[in-house]
């Protein structure tokens, strides 16, 4: 891409999770791969690797070097905590420039919150709970209401009707 | 780049309502038992990166392996676990513009429009959710990931087009909220 994905992504004014690098062509075989169903079997790195044509060794080498610089956010298993008895919830805040980052801090220093992203509009942080029981939501927001002195807007999911789970490289 | 096409592999998840999903959690799924619940902290931060990562796992929780693998295919199966995998930084891999298409839409048309919607190619996710009146009026939020920020924006235009054209006069209002960065993203993390 033209962009440079370490300023695309840097947050602008707050602690980003900005790329380190892009991944090289290699490196996006195994995204687009490990985007599949992972394998349960004893040696899931080589069996990816047989697959590619690499070798288990590099196969898990890129996987670390990638998460090390960003490339990727995780690696394992992602769970639907809906449907263990949880609950998501996207949520928002309209943070003022001045406070912008005290209150990226404080919001980020929860451990309900599972993502948060910068958007340009009056809300302008928009982030999702996620929390073992439905009520904790309510709970998250009140916590950090008063750990920000912001009100929280909540935006529960009333209807899926698509989610994608995969984006290729 | 090219975006996922792959919308045809999942129509069951169309749709689901959330209460439905809620209450059937409540009422047909247990609550996570004890080792299910230990796998779920053991690997919320992620797998082990070495050759066999579920001996590993299964050596930190003291249970076999084959106990492991068989508990992490029946999470996979009831939808506790949606995948195991990779999750790309979606600015590194080249979707840099990543806007939040947000809708007005007729409450006596949201589902069809949404089904609609989330059905298009370049939508990763699409949702009904509620208004705060009287300065948030969107109820559909239409998630759209591509390289450019004018390329997010001729597809919010055609998805305007096209309800203008199947749904005339059901959309009151649109907005379309660009990433500005990725301040978090750890995915969830239950306490242990």
């Amino acid at each position: 891409m033209s962009e440079r994905p370490a300023s695309a992504g840097g947050a602008r004014g707050g602690r980003g999770v900005a790329a380190a690098r892009e991944p090289d062509a290699v490196d996006r075989r195994l995204i687009n791969a490990l985007q599949g169903e992972f394998p349960l079997t004893a040696t899931p790195f080589a069996d990816v690797a047989a697959a590619l044509g690499l070798d288990e060794a590099e196969v898990i080498d890129r996987i670390r070097a990638m998460l090390d610089d960003r490339v990727l956010t995780r690696f394992g298993p992602m769970f639907q905590i809906e449907r263990m008895g949880g609950a998501f919830c996207l949520a928002a805040m309209a943070v003022p420039e001045a406070q912008w980052e005290a209150t990226t801090e404080a919001v980020n220093a929860f451990s309900e919150v599972a993502h948060n992203y910068r958007r340009e509009h009056r809300l302008n942080m928009w982030f999702v709970l996620a929390t073992e029981r439905p009520e904790g939501i309510a709970d998250a927001a009140r916590r950090i209401e008063a750990a920000t002195g912001l009100p929280v807007r909540l935006f529960p999911k009333e209807r899926e009707y698509f989610v994608e789970m995969k984006l290729e490289a | 780049m090219t975006m996922p096409k792959s919308k045809a592999r999942s129509p069951a998840r169309a749709a689901i309502p959330s209460v439905a999903v809620a209450s059937d959690a409540a009422a047909h799924v247990a609550p996570l038992d004890e080792l299910d619940r230990r796998i779920v902290l053991a690997t919320q931060d992620g797998l082990p990166l070495v050759a066999r990562p579920y001996a590993a796992l299964a050596e930190q929780l003291g249970c076999d392996e084959e106990t492991l693998r068989a508990r992490l295919a029946r999470m996979l199966e009831s939808g506790r676990i949606r995948r195991i995998g990779a999750v790309p930084n979606h600015y590194a891999i080249g979707y840099t513009a990543n806007g939040m298409s947000v809708w007005d839409i007729d409450d006596a048309l949201i589902d069809a429009v949404g089904e609609r919607i989330g059905a298009l190619e370049f939508v990763t996710h699409c949702y009904r959710r509620p208004r705060h009146l009287p300065d948030w009026p969107y109820n559909l939020f239409a998630m759209v990931h591509a390289a450019s920020r004018d390329a997010a924006l001729a597809r919010v235009a055609e998805i305007a087009a096209l309800l203008e054209r199947e749904f005339r006069g059901a959309c009151r209002g649109r907005d379309v909220l660009f990433s500005a960065g990725i301040l978090k993203k750890t995915g969830l993390r239950i306490g242990g």
